[in-house]
């Protein structure tokens, strides 16, 4: 029984409940009418690039064609058959394969092989046709239903849906039978129906994630009705995968119908596979090539609906994330770049790095290009620059937790004195926490949802300094007493969704310092807080980086941050450093045009602020 | 967490009044055909009527229903129509047989698949190829086709296992496990190709998450994040699926046992609906949906262990 994978269980569980805006006006502008044409042109060209690919794909196009030939075929068993599907001749009875007028020879029954496999095409056919529309109609109806509308029309859609799809189908289907009267389609529309809460997960999920798109927006906006809307656009981005799905649904469809046909569900007078399979089951012993035939059409007809899915997939969705080796650290293009030379004095030495991505055409994408940048022990270099500058990237890969398609493509990365590029994680895993420790910038995303705080602290510090569970729960209480969060037993015993954000970053910032680095890596670590909480949290770092005399590599988008508390500053604009100074040079004469444009645009912002503003901030009044 | 239970309980037990009175009303038609099947050619109006009264099927539908939902509660699902055996025992007997072979297809599918899906999604290249490749032959090939080529392989040709008859457990379990060991297989194989592939992307989604960056950044080791963390995280939808899979298998295991000619609940239900035998009919429906409740049960708890957030709703 294979069932569409994906769309039997969608990326929403059950009992799942997405959170939507039931209004959503305001929010935008009336929208151009050129704004609208380009949507409509665009989706043209999509249409048409994507068949092309579709020709193109060679599983697709072996698959179609296959499947083509059998359909035809089927259609045109009137015609090409020898003999009627029931058409039983007793002098028949086993005739074997290349008997005159039954080239596969006969049946059980002495029925025409041959005759009965093109009717049975007609009967799979007809079965993939009412599950899987049925499916689909049904699905697509109340997904977009589901998903467009109100949150009560939600809930009940989203209870009945997932009601069907805890029937035990092929049960149902047996104990139907009464009802059902043998018809085979009407087994397969029921069939279909049980089919339909994949198909509904798939579309309410898509209508929900396009919903609130500037576009549907933007249509609403200009006076269009629901209906016109949930037809134009929302199901056009619903469209890929569910004509995906509708492959898979045949398949289904086929397997269960033989499947129920095998057992005998159904009038014994409709040729089918199932029949053909049982049939030929009996008979195995004294002529198996009877058992072959329906065996290896049905077989050749599942697979190639289940092939063109996955072809049908790759072409429509492009390529889904692969998988990498974890622990095999960092992908370099060119390793040692470096001199290899010179021993250096300076904590981090990074020199001339470079990072890519692979872009869709095979070709690289430079993120970094060429930074340089050093930090002596006890030093705050603040990085800054908007998003998008490679800050968070040059940081990752100090850390070596650059994502699986990064690549670095050249220069090097020293920490007192060692060359980090090319390490795997093994090698990493001693420099991590003890010498260079990380503060990321979304508190709650960061810490793993389904152990407790406090635990995910002391495996931390184990893995770290190798003290026993007893000394690193201590260790870890002390810190987070240290980090200011007032009930230490109580966050750590919390599981990390029922503390605050701000008390997350507390937790995070306890876990970067627990082992005493020497540099400390804070990617925007007051960036997803309130602004009374970001003060906190810079005072804190302060402290901490003063106490420890760690070296900070301060990562930020923000000059209030880093006239805060850095002695120097590195500004980088599209992959590149632009100007390096100290905090009092950069306020006070800068030289890029781009850091005086940064510089300009904090005047306007609040900038936060606790305690006595260090001497250079007073070049920007 | 008792609310959360008791509230999917609920529900489990709406699902089993909507499905039964949905078969009842199906049926509610075809009591008549039954009364006839039972006098055989003899019938007459007049003794068709007889036995509908005597009976009871001459009632309104709704008030058979509520009269067979009011034993029902009591544990009284009535007697066959053919055989005069009572429902109940005769439904778990027949249950235990197809649940015998379910139950171990279902652990040795969670074992292999989520090590596949692991293995797969932790090491990349060959290993993800390798076993994107085993769960497409699994698509691939239809059970039903797959179980008979295996007992022309294993109990025709090689004669290593039986190829039709059932042993139950409690009598001798060495010949249970031959007796079911192909149709397991078949369910493994279908169960695999299925679930291998969730767990493979899960894993993967989780491997790229926030918190596992900052995990290695903590010197943690990545047998501990892949197994202790992201395996972990991944643990509840995959759980979702392997319940979703149990309906899926038992759905299987009702077509694949008819080619053992196994005692299970497919033939049994079959024959129920093949004669219109009303009361087996209602048994086994309930009976089925009553699983499914106990899977989707020991499913949420079991979720609710992995996932703390789910104690709390």
């Amino acid at each position: 029984m294979t069932a569409p994978d994906e769309t039997s269980t969608g990326s929403t569980r059950p009992g799942d409940r997405v959170a939507s805006d039931a209004v959503s006006t305001g929010r935008v502008a009336r929208p151009s009418t050129e704004l609208l044409q380009a949507v409509q042109a665009a989706e043209a060209s999509e249409r048409t690039t994507v068949l092309r690919r579709l020709l193109r794909d060679p599983q697709a196009m072996t698959t179609i064609v296959l499947l083509l030939v059998i359909l035809i075929l089927g259609l045109l068993a009137p015609i090409i058959a020898l003999h009627g599907p029931n058409e039983a001749q007793l002098s028949m009875v086993n005739a074997p394969v290349g008997t005159p007028g039954y080239p596969l020879g006969a049946d059980e029954s002495g029925r025409d092989i041959y005759s009965r496999l093109l009717y049975s095409v007609q009967t799979a056919a007809v079965s993939a046709l009412i599950g899987a529309s049925v499916a689909l109609v049904v699905g697509v109806t109340a997904g977009l239903i589901g998903g467009y509308f109100g949150r009560v029309t939600q809930g009940v859609t989203e209870w009945l849906f997932s009601l069907v799809m805890t029937f035990p189908g092929v049960l149902m289907l047996i104990v139907l039978m009464p009802v059902t009267k043998g018809a085979y389609q009407a087994t397969m529309l029921i069939f279909g129906v049980l089919l339909s809460p994949g198909i509904y997960r798939i579309v309410r999920n898509l209508v929900l994630g396009v919903k609130n798109e500037l576009y549907v927006d933007a249509a609403r906006v200009s006076g269009l009705g629901d209906l016109r809307i949930l037809g134009r656009h929302v199901l056009f981005v619903v469209r890929g995968p569910i004509i995906i799905a509708a492959a898979f649904l045949c398949g289904s469809a086929i397997a269960v119908q033989s499947g129920l046909a095998f057992l005998g569900v159904g009038s014994l007078q409709v040729p089918s596979f199932g029949a053909m399979i049982s049939s030929g089951f009996r008979n195995l012993y004294i002529v198996p090539t009877q058992f072959l035939w329906p065996s290896l059409s049905l077989g050749i007809i599942t697979a190639s609906l289940v092939l063109l899915g996955n072809a049908l997939r790759d072409v429509l969705e492009g390529s889904q994330p692969k998988p990498a080796k974890v622990g095999a650290g960092q992908r370099v293009l060119a390793p040692e770049a470096a001199d290899g030379g010179a021993y250096d004095s300076r904590l981090l030495d990074i020199q001339d790095l470079s990072i890519a991505y692979p872009d869709p055409n095979g070709g690289l994408n430079e993120v970094v290009r060429g930074v340089s940048l050093d930090l002596d022990k006890g030093q705050i270099l603040g990085l800054v620059g908007e998003s998008g500058s490679g800050k968070s990237q040059t940081a990752f890969a100090t850390l070596g937790v650059l994502p699986n398609e990064a690549m670095i493509v050249g220069g090097s990365i020293r920490f007192a004195g060692r060359e980090l590029i090319g390490l795997t994680d093994a090698q990493m895993a001693p420099l991590r926490g003890k010498e260079i420790a990380y503060i990321p910038q979304e508190p709650m995303s960061n810490l793993d949802p389904s152990y407790r705080v406090g635990s995910q602290l002391v495996q931390g510090v184990r893995a770290t300094l190798g003290i026993s569970q007893r000394e690193a729960r201590e260790r870890v209480l002390a810190l987070l007493a240290r980090v200011g969060i007032a009930d230490p037993q109580r966050t750590f015993d919390s599981y990390p969704h029922q503390i605050s954000g701000g008390m997350a970053q507390r937790v995070l910032i306890a876990g970067a310092v627990a082992s005493r680095p020497r540099l400390l890596i804070a990617d925007e670590p007051t960036t997803a807080l309130d602004v009374t909480v970001q003060a906190e949290i810079l005072d804190l770092l302060r402290d901490l980086q003063a106490e420890l005399d760690m070296a900070v590599l301060l990562v930020t988008h923000n000059f209030g941050v880093v006239a805060d508390i850095c002695d120097r500053i590195a500004v980088m604009q599209s992959g590149r450093i632009v100007e390096t100074g100290t905090v009092e040079e950069i306020f006070r004469d800068p030289q890029h045009e781009y850091t005086m444009m940064l510089l300009g645009s904090i005047l306007d912002e609040n900038v936060v602020r606790t305690d006595a503003p260090v001497d250079a901030a007073g070049g920007k009044s | 967490m008792l609310i959360y239970i008791l509230r999917r309980l609920g529900t489990g037990v709406v699902l089993a009044l909507l499905v039964t009175l949905i078969t009842f009303l199906l049926l509610g038609t075809s009591f008549e055909d039954v009364a006839r099947t039972i006098l055989g050619p003899s019938a007459t109006p007049q003794t068709v009527a007889g036995i509908m009264s005597a009976k009871g099927w001459d009632r309104p539908v709704l008030v058979q229903y509520a009269d067979w939902l009011w034993h029902a509660l009591r544990g009284d699902f009535g007697v066959s129509v053919y055989t005069s055996l009572p429902v109940a025992p005769s439904v778990l007997q027949r249950a235990a047989v197809t649940l015998s072979m379910i139950i171990p297809a279902l652990l040795l599918t969670a074992v292999i698949a989520v090590s596949l899906g692991v293995w797969a999604a932790s090491r990349g290249g060959v290993a993800d190829r390798i076993a994107q490749g085993i769960s497409l032959l699994g698509y691939l090939i239809p059970g039903l086709l797959l179980a008979i080529a295996l007992v022309v392989l294993f109990a025709v040709q090689l004669k290593w296992l039986p190829a039709t008859g059932f042993t139950p457990i409690t009598e001798d379990p060495g010949k249970w496990a031959r007796s079911i060991a192909i149709p397991v297989i078949v369910l493994t194989i279908g169960g695999v190709a299925n679930m291998a592939a969730q767990v493979r992307g899960r894993m993967i989604d989780e491997l790229r998450r926030d918190y596992v960056r900052t995990l290695r950044t903590r010197g943690i080791s990545s047998r501990s994040i892949v197994l202790g963390h992201a395996l972990r995280n991944a643990g509840s939808p995959a759980l979702t699926v392997m319940s979703l899979e149990f309906i899926q298998m038992f759905g299987a295991a009702l077509i694949i046992e008819n080619v053992f000619a196994l005692p299970g609940y497919g033939s049994y239900a079959f024959n129920a609906s093949l004669q219109g035998d009303i009361p087996v009919i209602l048994g086994v429906t309930v009976f089925g949906v009553f699983l499914v409740i106990i899977v989707n049960l020991i499913t949420d708890i079991a979720n609710g262990w992995l996932n703390p957030k789910a104690r709390v709703r």
